[in-house]
């Protein structure tokens, strides 16, 4: 099978590969360009690991292909922290103990942003419904919910 | 994985090239590609079309047409299409929503499907690249008809005419143990003049509930006035036993919810 270009933007850098035709972007990212902060747990959608931002949207990168993906914006969980100061999520996340073996970390942190850029004060049933698709086998969710409360109200004293 | 994924820019080319073995339309690709992961080597290529016209929502006069690569999530944030919300947001969760399209959704086997649900209270016509269809003969017939779906449409319903609703075990998010909508239209002393009632996961694919419609005509949206309606409920369903429930299950609670959702 030919090698097909792929071409996006990936937490801020240019990227370039050739990969095999009908790759997923959950395994051109990890396997191919080196990123493995999305995780593959299902591989079917419904553990939501794999989340990624694309073009400011939640997707799943399990189901994406890569190719689809030429031109876009892609952000990831390890493009968060800048110049080694941790994201306020992730800052959230280790401060309430919301991440255990951490295999769900990356994708709820990812669910979580989305929500936080376009509700910046979120209640708690909005950051259920924004993990709704994201599953953790460790932590029972309420320290999830209460990092992304948290770090909503650190984002939102920073702005102030 | 070896899999080649053919973009072009017209639907007709595309429709060419689905006629080659072993290639499948993908949409938003949340059960094609779920398919190819979990091992399906049935198929050997996916096929697109990049046509702008497939991802458009367009409103006049009432009537609205939703091209096949709108996603769940494009109809739940639109504000005219705001009584269909509750359904789009029925599927999935956010990322989901974000990917799964309406043509995807019309071939979504039972305990998908929600949307189609809606669509067929709303008696859609779908408009593929070799003709239109009434959604219900289009559903009985969709896994031979290998034409590609373009777009939906259909007559908005009166304020509070449309009415949905999703069972399902897990909150906020989980797979159905069934859905209803329904589309009725009351005359001025409230008995019901119309009435098309939709069921998701009643059968292999969504079904209308034909004699709990016909029993509805003419009587009112009370505990009494709904009670034939309720009793032939069940008529002509075949629910499946899967792992979410049972077929037993679902034919006991079907009423139980579709009278909650007629009392609404
Ligand atoms: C974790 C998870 C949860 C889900 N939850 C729900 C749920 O709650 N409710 C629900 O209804 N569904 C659910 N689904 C199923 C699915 O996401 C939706 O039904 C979705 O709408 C399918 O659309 P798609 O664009 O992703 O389809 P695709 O995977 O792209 O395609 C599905 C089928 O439709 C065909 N097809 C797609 N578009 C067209 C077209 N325009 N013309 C002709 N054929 C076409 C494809 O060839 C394929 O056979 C879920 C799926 C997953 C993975
Ligand atoms: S690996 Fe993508 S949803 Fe589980
Ligand atoms: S921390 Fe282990 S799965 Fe969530």
């Amino acid at each position: 099978m030919a090698k097909v270009p792929v071409q996006f933007t990936l937490n801020g850098a240019e990227k370039a590969e050739f990969i095999d035709s009908g790759t997923t972007l959950l395994h051109a990212l990890r396997d191919k360009i080196g990123d493995t902060s999305p995780k593959g747990g299902c591989h079917q959608g419904t553990c939501g690991a794999c989340s990624v931002i694309i073009d400011g949207e939640l997707r799943l990168s399990c189901l994406t292909l890569a190719e689809a993906c030429n031109g876009a914006t892609i952000i990831t969980t390890s493009g968060l922290s800048e110049r080694g100061v941790l994201h306020p999520l992730q800052r959230a996340f280790l401060d309430a103990f919301a991440t255990q073996c951490g295999f769900c970390t990356p994708g709820m942190i990812m669910a979580a942003k989305v929500l936080l850029d376009h509700t910046p004060n979120p209640s708690r049933e909005d950051v259920v419904e924004a993990l709704s698709g994201n599953i953790c086998r460790c932590t029972g969710y309420e320290p999830i919910i209460q990092a992304v409360l948290t770090a909503a109200r650190s984002n939102s004293q920073n702005a102030a | 994985m070896a899999l080649a994924l053919h973009t072009f820019p017209t639907v007709k080319d595309a429709g060419a090239a689905l006629k080659a073995g072993g290639t499948r339309y993908i949409g938003g690709g949340t059960l094609v590609v779920r398919a190819v992961n979990e091992g399906d080597v049935s198929i050997s290529g996916f096929v697109r079309s990049a046509d702008p016209a497939l991802s458009v929502i367009r409103i006049s006069g009432g009537t609205v047409r939703i091209g096949a690569s709108v996603t769940m999530a494009a109809i739940a944030r639109h504000a005219d299409l705001a009584p269909l919300a509750h359904a789009a947001r029925a599927v999935g969760g956010p990322a989901i929503r974000n990917m799964a399209s309406v043509g995807g959704n019309l071939f979504a086997p039972t305990p998908y499907g929600d949307f189609t649900v809606a669509l067929l209270a709303l008696d859609a016509t779908v408009s593929t690249d070799d003709g239109e269809l009434p959604i219900e003969t289009f559903l009985a017939k969709r896994e031979s008809n290998h034409a590609i779906v373009t777009a939906v449409g259909f007559t908005l319903p009166k304020e509070g005419g449309f009415r949905f609703l999703k069972v399902s075990r897990v909150k906020p998010k989980g797979v159905s143990v069934l859905s209803i909508a329904t589309v009725l239209e009351q005359a001025p002393d409230g008995t019901v003049s119309s009435a098309r009632i939709a069921l998701g996961c009643m059968a292999d694919r969504p079904i209308r509930a034909s004699a709990a419609e016909k029993a509805l005509i003419g009587r009112k949206l009370t505990a009494d006035g709904i009670a034939p309606a309720l009793a032939v409920a069940r008529d002509g369903t075949s629910p499946p036993t899967d792992p979410i429930a049972s077929a037993w299950y679902r034919n006991e609670v079907l009423p139980v919810h579709l009278g909650r959702l007629l009392l609404a």
